[in-house]
């Protein structure tokens, strides 16, 4: 375990168990045109975007396994979903490293898109009785949507959080580029 | 360096897909294992529930607040019209309550529902997950207290629920808006049959089971039936008479596939308490 290790661990637990209280508790009973906002998948989005694919993919499932434990539903679906969504996100960062202003909101909403709709094929596939209708349509549609506007504080929130544990912030290494020999775009005119 | 990196990436994410899998097919399949684990670890978290949801609540009332301002400009013009037949339909209800009263008093017959009676008991919402293929709330009360699987659970407005999962100091309820719940239900004219939720529609409830004879009329309002005197040897949960919602509407009237539509009077997103009826005896 590297030095930083530790400190980010703790930071991961605490946000992680201070945001799936949050949404229990309070988000989930707030309707939006017939839908709620989903905090976690998010979440789970932010900390890949910042820590990784293996971190995401590992806080993913720690914080579906605590949400299918607080709400004592089937245990391993929403582990399995944020797993992909966190794994996901992360890859994004190592392949791509985006530096646009909205990746963040565009990888939230491709994260509550892959839980959402992920969660509810798994529903599906263990036999719930709640076939494809418009209203599930329109749910998963309106969740999207309501996360895409709340995803970036979302995002602000996480890396605050983990910004003092973490090893690389992306925000200073694109200004290290600039600084080490790298050109300004401005500088090639 | 770099296989031996991409290596253990790719083996955390199997092993993490793995052990969902794995966990998710125990829960699935009953494990008793599984569900101590979650029994104990809920235990654990409901303090942490029922704290956050307290601090939680003005914040939860503000932004209520505001939708409900909104839908009830929307409602005004529609409430004015129900306000007015019910108003009528009160008169006649009095004067049959006067009747009905007389015979009561000629006939020694006092099976008026209490709920004192049945032994009620407040709880406070601590969580909610209302999607649409889970309906559920935790509450703050469980074994005990005296709850046990399969109460009913009720508000002032009506049916809530029923008790489906209970660790030492708080409990799961289903709620009526989730695809599994099922009930015994009738209707102010006398009509009996199932009560469920609309598939893929968790904000209707659908009433099926009826004859071609039996008519039912938008407006209708329709309660818990209890139990079935024909089967006695399979007693309802339910206690007769705890609202449930108003008749929206009828597919296919006047057929024996008739199905009644059923709006709950319980708005399922917006409790804060609930009451769980402790003493259901046979339901009658």
């Amino acid at each position: 375990m590297s030095p930083g290790t530790g400190g980010l661990v703790l930071r991961l637990v605490v946000l992680g168990v201070v945001l799936s209280v949050l949404q229990i508790a309070a988000v989930s009973q707030l309707t939006i045109f017939g839908a709620n906002a989903d905090l976690l998948p998010l979440a789970v989005a932010a900390v890949g975007l910042l820590c990784g694919s293996m971190t995401g993919a590992i806080f993913g499932f720690a914080v579906g396994l605590f949400v299918d434990t607080a709400l004592v539903q089937t245990m391993g679906l929403s582990s399995l979903v944020y797993v992909v969504a966190g794994y996901g996100a992360g890859r994004l960062r190592e392949l791509r490293d985006p530096q646009a202003a909205l990746v963040p909101m565009a990888v939230g909403a491709g994260a509550t898109a892959v839980a959402t709709v992920g969660y509810s094929v798994l529903q599906f596939l263990l036999g719930v009785d709640a076939p494809i209708s418009l209203l599930l349509l329109r749910q998963v549609l309106v969740t999207i949507i309501v996360n895409t506007l709340v995803a970036y504080p979302v995002y602000a929130l996480t890396r605050r959080v983990l910004l003092p544990a973490l090893p690389d912030d992306p925000r200073r290494r694109r200004r290290r580029a600039y600084a080490t020999g790298g050109l300004s775009p401005l500088s090639r005119s | 360096m770099y296989d031996k990196t991409v290596r253990r990436r790719r083996a955390v994410l199997a092993l993490l897909v793995i052990s969902s899998i794995v966990l998710l097919t125990a829960s699935f399949g009953g494990s008793g294992g599984v569900s101590s684990v979650q029994r104990g670890v809920f235990e654990v978290i409901s303090p942490i529930q029922d704290g956050a949801s307290r601090a939680l609540k003005p914040f939860r009332d503000l932004f209520g607040w505001v939708g409900d301002t909104l839908d009830a400009k929307g409602q005004n013009a529609s409430l004015r019209s129900e306000r007015d037949r019910l108003r009528r339909e009160l008169a006649d209800e009095q004067l049959t309550m006067s009747e009905n009263a007389q015979l009561r008093r000629q006939l020694g017959l006092n099976r008026k529902l209490s709920l004192d009676q049945l032994d009620p008991v407040q709880a406070r919402v601590q969580g909610t997950s209302t999607s649409l293929f889970s309906q559920t709330i935790n509450i703050d009360k469980g074994s005990a207290d005296g709850l046990r699987t399969g109460q009913p659970v009720m508000t002032g407005a009506g049916l809530v629920g029923k008790v489906s999962f209970v660790a030492s100091g708080a409990g799961k309820v289903t709620l009526l808006t989730d695809s599994t719940f099922r009930v015994s239900a009738r209707t102010s004219t006398g009509v009996t049959g199932i009560l469920k939720p609309a598939s893929g529609n968790p904000d209707d409830l659908v009433m099926g089971g009826l004859a071609a004879r039996d008519q039912v009329t938008k407006g209708d309002m329709v309660s818990t039936r209890g139990t079935d005197p024909a089967a006695r040897d399979l007693p309802s949960l339910f206690p007769p008479g705890i609202p449930i919602g108003t008749v929206t509407g009828v597919d296919d009237p006047g057929t024996d596939t008739q199905q009644v539509h059923v709006k709950p009077f319980v708005d399922v997103r917006s409790l804060d308490f609930v009451q769980v009826l402790r003493r259901t005896g046979s339901g009658t």
